[in-house]
C-alpha cells in the first residue's frame, strides 16, 4: 500500500473543501473521502488505488433513514447496508432494496459499507484488480485484457470497445428500480442526480464511472413515495448461493390492478457496466397481463442490444430466465 | 499491502503495563515458539555464534519513526492503549503486531474469509478491511476478549463440544461470526444460520458442526429465555 495522510472530518465544509484540491474524483484520485472502506481498502492494497490523502467522513451527520413528509425516503451517506437492509420502513416499503442488500457481500462487510459506497462500488473484473495487466478503466490507455480474456462474469450490456467492466452492486439495481435520487454537495453548492444519470457509460473514458466531481460529496439518497400497491423484488442468480456476485439479477417493482400490469420498474444486475434499468422491458409490461407469455416479451426486449464476449454469452438467456422469474414470483401473491 | 512496512511498523511496542501481557498460560505459543526457533538456530550454529542475550535484544527494537505516523488510542477488550502507528496499519495487524492478540487471524486480508472477524461497538467487522486510526474511541472486542481458558465463552464451549474446527484457522472468526449472529435478525433454520455464516470461510470443511454448535447455543439461550 502506498503511504497516505489520513485526516478527519467533522463538518461536510471541512471534507469538501479538502477533496476539493482532488485532481479528479474518478479513477486515479489523489485525495479519497473513506467510510467503510471495505471497497477503498481492498483496492488500496492492490495498489489500484493510491491516494496520498484520505478524509475519513464517518463522523459527518449522514447516518439516519428519516421517513420524508411526502410518504418518500431520505438515506443518509454513511446509513450502513445491514442498518438499511434491517430499517423496518425499508422493508415494508421498499422490499427490493431490502432483498437486494441482504444478497450483497457477507454480514461482516454490510456492518461496515455505506450507502455512498455502495453506490460508488468498483468492478470486480480481474483486470481491473491486478495493476500487472492493461485496463482502460484502471490506466487510460492501456487497452482491454478482458475482451480476449477471461469475461465470464463481465458486462453484456452497455459495453465499449474499451470496456466490459460489469457494475458489481446489488443495491444500485435496487435503488434504479426503486428510482432513488442521489444528493451531492460540492464546491458550487448542492444539486440531485437521478439514479439513471449517476453512473456513466464506459464508451471512450470507462475511468469516468460518475458524474462526481473532485470535492462533490453525497450527503444523502431519497426514495419516492411507493407506488400504491405495488410489490417488489430481487431476485440473483449466482455461482454460490451465497457470498458471490450475481451473474444476473433482477430488480422489479410492479403494480398490477386485476392481473392487469398498470406500472412496471425494472432493472438487472451482474449484466451492465452500470446497474441496468430497462424502459424497454417497462413498456412491454405496462397495460399488459401478468402472463408468461408478457414477462418473456419484456426479457427479450431487455437483452435486444445485449452483446455477449467470448465466455458469457450464457448471461443473455441467464438474464431472460431471472427477469421472467423474477416477475412472475412477484406477480404471484399480487 | 505492502508487507514488509506492515512489519516494520509493527515492530514498535505498545507503552505502559500493557506490553508483554499474555492471555492464558504464563508462555504464550507465540512466545514459546520465538525461544523454540532461537534455540535450534543457537544449536546449528553453534552458541557462541548467537546468545540468548543478543537474541532478546533483537525482539526489543526502539520504535519505529515512521514518517507520517499517528498517534493511535484504542479500546481493546476493555483496555486502552495508546500508539503511534503507520496510517496504512489495518486493525488486523495493529491487533496482531503491536498489541499480540493473535486470535484473529490474517487468511485472505481482503474481507473474503473472516478469519479476521472481530466486534467493533458490538458489530462483527472484517478487521482486515479495517484502518485502524479511524477506529479509535470504539469499543473493540476480540476472541481474547470474549473468553479464556477456565472461562469460556458459551460458543467456544460449543465449539469445543461439537468438534467444529479441524485446522483452527479459522476458528476465532467462526466464532467471532457465531457469537454477533445471536443478537442478529436470524431465522431459526440450518438454512439461516449458514447464510448468515457465509463471511467465515472453513478449508477443512468443519461447516456442519460449525452449524451444530451455533444451533445448540441458540437453543440453550432459547430455553433460557423460555424459563
Amino acid at each position: 500500500m502506498k503511504p497516505f495522510e489520513l485526516t478527519r472530518a467533522d463538518d461536510p465544509g471541512q471534507a469538501i473543501a479538502v477533496a476539493e484540491k482532488a485532481n479528479t474524483a474518478q479513477q486515479g484520485a489523489d485525495i479519497r473521502f473513506i467510510a467503510g472502506g471495505t471497497n477503498l481498502v481492498d483496492y488500496m492494497k492492490l495498489n489500484v488505488e493510491t491516494p496520498r490523502k484520505l478524509v475519513d467522513v464517518n463522523h459527518l451527520p449522514f447516518d439516519k433513514i428519516e421517513n420524508l413528509p411526502d410518504g418518500g425516503l431520505k438515506i443518509g451517506a454513511t446509513v450502513r447496508n445491514t442498518d438499511l437492509a434491517n430499517n423496518p420502513t425499508v422493508r415494508k416499503n421498499y422490499a427490493v432494496l431490502s432483498e437486494a442488500l441482504l444478497s450483497g457481500a457477507s454480514p461482516q462487510l454490510r456492518n461496515m459499507a455505506t450507502t455512498a459506497g455502495n453506490l460508488l462500488q468498483r468492478t470486480r473484473c480481474m483486470y481491473f484488480r491486478d495493476t500487472a495487466m492493461p485496463c482502460n478503466k484502471r490506466e487510460p490507455g492501456s487497452g482491454c485484457a478482458a475482451i480476449t480474456g477471461v469475461n465470464r462474469s463481465l458486462a453484456i450490456l452497455g459495453t465499449s470497445e474499451q470496456c466490459i467492466a460489469s457494475n458489481p452492486s446489488d443495491m444500485n439495481v435496487a435503488m434504479a428500480a426503486l428510482e432513488a435520487t442521489i444528493h451531492i454537495r460540492g464546491p458550487k453548492g448542492e444539486r440531485s442526480v437521478p439514479i439513471g444519470d449517476f453512473h456513466l457509460l464506459p464508451g471512450n473514458t470507462p475511468n469516468r464511472e460518475t458524474v462526481l466531481e473532485p470535492g462533490d460529496l453525497i450527503t444523502h439518497v431519497t426514495l419516492p413515495p411507493p407506488s400504491p400497491g405495488n410489490r417488489s423484488f430481487y431476485l440473483k442468480l449466482r455461482d454460490r448461493a451465497s457470498f458471490e456476485f450475481a451473474l444476473a439479477s433482477a430488480a422489479v417493482v410492479i403494480t398490477a390492478d386485476g392481473g392487469k400490469i398498470t406500472r412496471a420498474r425494472v432493472a438487472l444486475g451482474g449484466v451492465g457496466t452500470k446497474p441496468w434499468r430497462s424502459p424497454e422491458a417497462e413498456a412491454e409490461l405496462t397495460g399488459q397481463s401478468a402472463t408468461q407469455a408478457v414477462f418473456q416479451k419484456a426479457a427479450e426486449a431487455a437483452l435486444r442490444d445485449a452483446k455477449p464476449q467470448s465466455q458469457n454469452g450464457f448471461k443473455v438467456e441467464l438474464a431472460k430466465r431471472c427477469l421472467v422469474h423474477a416477475l412472475k414470483l412477484v406477480t404471484q401473491t399480487a | 499491502m505492502d508487507s514488509e512496512s506492515e512489519r516494520s511498523a509493527g515492530r514498535d511496542q505498545p507503552s505502559g503495563d500493557e506490553t508483554g501481557q499474555s492471555f492464558g498460560s504464563p508462555e504464550t505459543r507465540r512466545q514459546f515458539l520465538k525461544q523454540f526457533t532461537v534455540t535450534s538456530a543457537a544449536m546449528a550454529l553453534g552458541s557462541q555464534l548467537i546468545s540468548s542475550s543478543s537474541a532478546n535484544a533483537a525482539e526489543k527494537t526502539a520504535p519505529i519513526s515512521a514518517e507520517g505516523a499517528v498517534d493511535v488510542h484504542l479500546k481493546v477488550n476493555g483496555k486502552d492503549y495508546a500508539l503511534k502507528l503507520d496510517p496504512r496499519t489495518t486493525l488486523l495487524d495493529c491487533l496482531r503486531e503491536h498489541l499480540h492478540l493473535t486470535g484473529s487471524k490474517k487468511g485472505c486480508d481482503h474481507g473474503q474469509c473472516g478469519a479476521c472477524t472481530v466486534h467493533v461497538n458490538g458489530r462483527r467487522m472484517n478487521s482486515c478491511l479495517c484502518l485502524a486510526a479511524m477506529y479509535q474511541g470504539d469499543e473493540i472486542t476480540t476472541i481474547e476478549g470474549l473468553g479464556q481458558p477456565g472461562s469460556l465463552h458459551p460458543m467456544q464451549e460449543a465449539f469445543v463440544a461439537h468438534d467444529a474446527y479441524q485446522c483452527g484457522y479459522c476458528t476465532c472468526g467462526q466464532i467471532m461470526s457465531a457469537v454477533a449472529l445471536l443478537s442478529e435478525p436470524v431465522g431459526p433454520e440450518d438454512a439461516e444460520v449458514k447464510e448468515f455464516m457465509s463471511g467465515n470461510i472453513c478449508r477443512c470443511g468443519a461447516y456442519q458442526n460449525i452449524v451444530a454448535a451455533i444451533q445448540s447455543v441458540r437453543q440453550n439461550t432459547n430455553r433460557q429465555k423460555a424459563g
